[in-house]
């Protein structure tokens, strides 16, 4: 048994939010980059400032967009391991500390009386454990322009892959435009309901563009998105080829009778950090 | 890019000169309020109390800044969604707005009743560092116990924004494939 102390992972996850905020992923930069050769106008304007104000952002050490989110962890627990403190603790003392410490906006409240907590947590924490004796954290701290503009669906199995691509297609087409786009779309397909949308929101932290090493997701992930880039709706909504950077599929298995789909949509300023223990 | 320098507040007037499409610079006075402003704003209208701003003439720019760190003015500061205002911004525009500054579609109702008297900006979303770089003066005007949603009074020095609803109803988001089809 390796026993980790909980002030390890407080550490850990405070220090990872700071450094999410304040610099975007470089695949993330890479896809925005290639998007540019592709836009002119104020699409094009867009896409620059997205590139400028991200070499600010890391430069002066300040988040690149003012929704400095939920505070989302996906924690990884090798069975091997011990916590020595309470782990959901120190999840919340991380995030709570890195909201404070590093002057990010904390958007977190109660959903009726609409009263903020002051420390932006409890985060949503995803546990889940796995063979070893080794601890993988993973912060996404997001934003809720883009949140908003998700879905879910409870396809029926004669829809098949087709009602799916039209699940995705339409949802884009309905709500790309106020997500920040260039978007990053992330699909869970199978499970359960809830099942399926926290594998829509897991494939938001794979590195953008990379396939899916099913040759049948893949497929589907570059029919998706071809069919979005062809709405037209473009950076910022400005109008456009580039509506989503990458489209991110997994699936689980499910039912006979059922067909869940989630989507999961990520504003281009994919913030996103890991580190393992 | 070649940008038409657009000096706030905008009269009526003046709102109607813009075009849909038109990339601007724009310098003066807007006023910081999002959801839970509008919300109180609104109750504020229907009770015939007191605005915290005048609304004639008005600019509303739709943000809710990071807290400002050691040594600067106002922390990143971007634009929210529009979409979620469009329930509360009829009354307004008939108090007199005539700019707003968001990001996103607005509603047809919007769209409609900005038609000769307001105009809408789009300014880049998650470009949050660079927009509150023009950003030079800030006051707060109301509601301080809304935290990042309380109502400040900025002064805005040259942020570039394309005119994305008209007040000729012309609506830059209403390309082919998804006009009429807004989800707002």
């Amino acid at each position: 048994m390796r026993i980790v102390p909980a002030s390890t992972i407080k550490e850990a996850v405070a220090g990872l939010f700071i450094d999410a905020v304040c610099s975007l992923p470089k695949d993330v930069l890479n896809a925005i980059e290639k998007a540019k050769k592709e836009e002119t106008g104020a699409a094009l304007m867009a896409l620059e400032q997205i590139l400028e104000n991200s070499r600010l952002a890391n430069v002066s050490r300040r988040p690149c967009c003012q929704d400095t989110g939920l505070a989302i962890v996906f924690i990884d627990l090798g069975e091997q391991v011990h916590i020595d403190g309470s782990l959901t603790k120190a999840v919340d003392e991380g995030a709570a500390f890195a909201y404070e410490r590093a002057y990010l906006r904390k958007s977190a409240l109660s959903p009726l009386t609409r009263e903020n907590t002051l420390t932006n947590t409890p985060a949503i924490l995803h546990l889940r454990l796995v063979e070893g004796d080794k601890i993988n954290i993973s912060v996404m701290p997001k934003g809720f322009g883009s949140e908003n503009m998700s879905a879910l669906k409870m396809l029926k199995p004669s829809d098949g892959v087709e009602g799916v691509l039209g699940f995705i297609v339409e949802t884009v087409k309905a709500n790309a435009a106020n997500a920040c786009p260039p978007v990053i779309i992330g699909v869970g397909i199978g499970g359960t309901m809830e099942a399926a949308a926290l594998l829509a929101k897991r494939q938001l932290l794979r590195e953008t563009g990379k396939k899916s090493a099913s040759a049948l997701l893949s497929e589907l992930e570059e029919e998706a998105l071809k069919r979005v880039n062809s709405l037209g709706i473009g950076p910022m909504g400005y109008g456009g080829k580039t509506t989503a950077l990458a489209c991110h599929i997994a699936e689980l298995p499910t039912h006979i009778a059922g067909l869940p789909v989630a989507l999961n949509m990520q504003c281009h300023c994919s913030r996103h950090k890991s580190a393992e223990i | 890019m070649q940008a038409k320098e657009v000096k706030l507040p905008l009269s009526n007037k003046e709102a109607v000169l813009l075009h849909a499409g038109e990339i601007v610079s724009l310098f003066g006075t807007a006023y910081l309020a999002r959801d839970a402003a509008h919300k109180r704003i609104a109750k504020s209208l229907e009770l015939k109390e007191e605005l915290p701003f005048e609304l004639a003439d008005a600019c509303i720019f739709y943000a809710g800044p990071c807290p400002a760190a050691p040594g600067e003015l106002i922390g990143p500061c971007g634009p929210t969604s529009s979409s979620r205002m469009d329930k509360y911004t009829l009354p307004l525009l008939d108090c007199g707005l005539s700019a707003m500054i968001g990001k996103g579609r607005r509603s047809h109702a919007v769209v409609e009743a900005m038609r000769g008297r307001a105009v809408y900006f789009a300014v880049t979303g998650g470009a949050a560092l660079i927009i509150s770089k023009h950003i030079v003066e800030v006051k707060e005007v109301a509601y301080p116990e809304l935290g990042t949603e309380a109502v400040l009074k900025i002064k805005l020095n040259g942020l570039k924004a394309v005119v994305a609803v008209d007040a000729h109803c012309n609506d830059i988001f209403s390309c082919a494939e998804v006009k009429n089809e807004r989800n707002c």
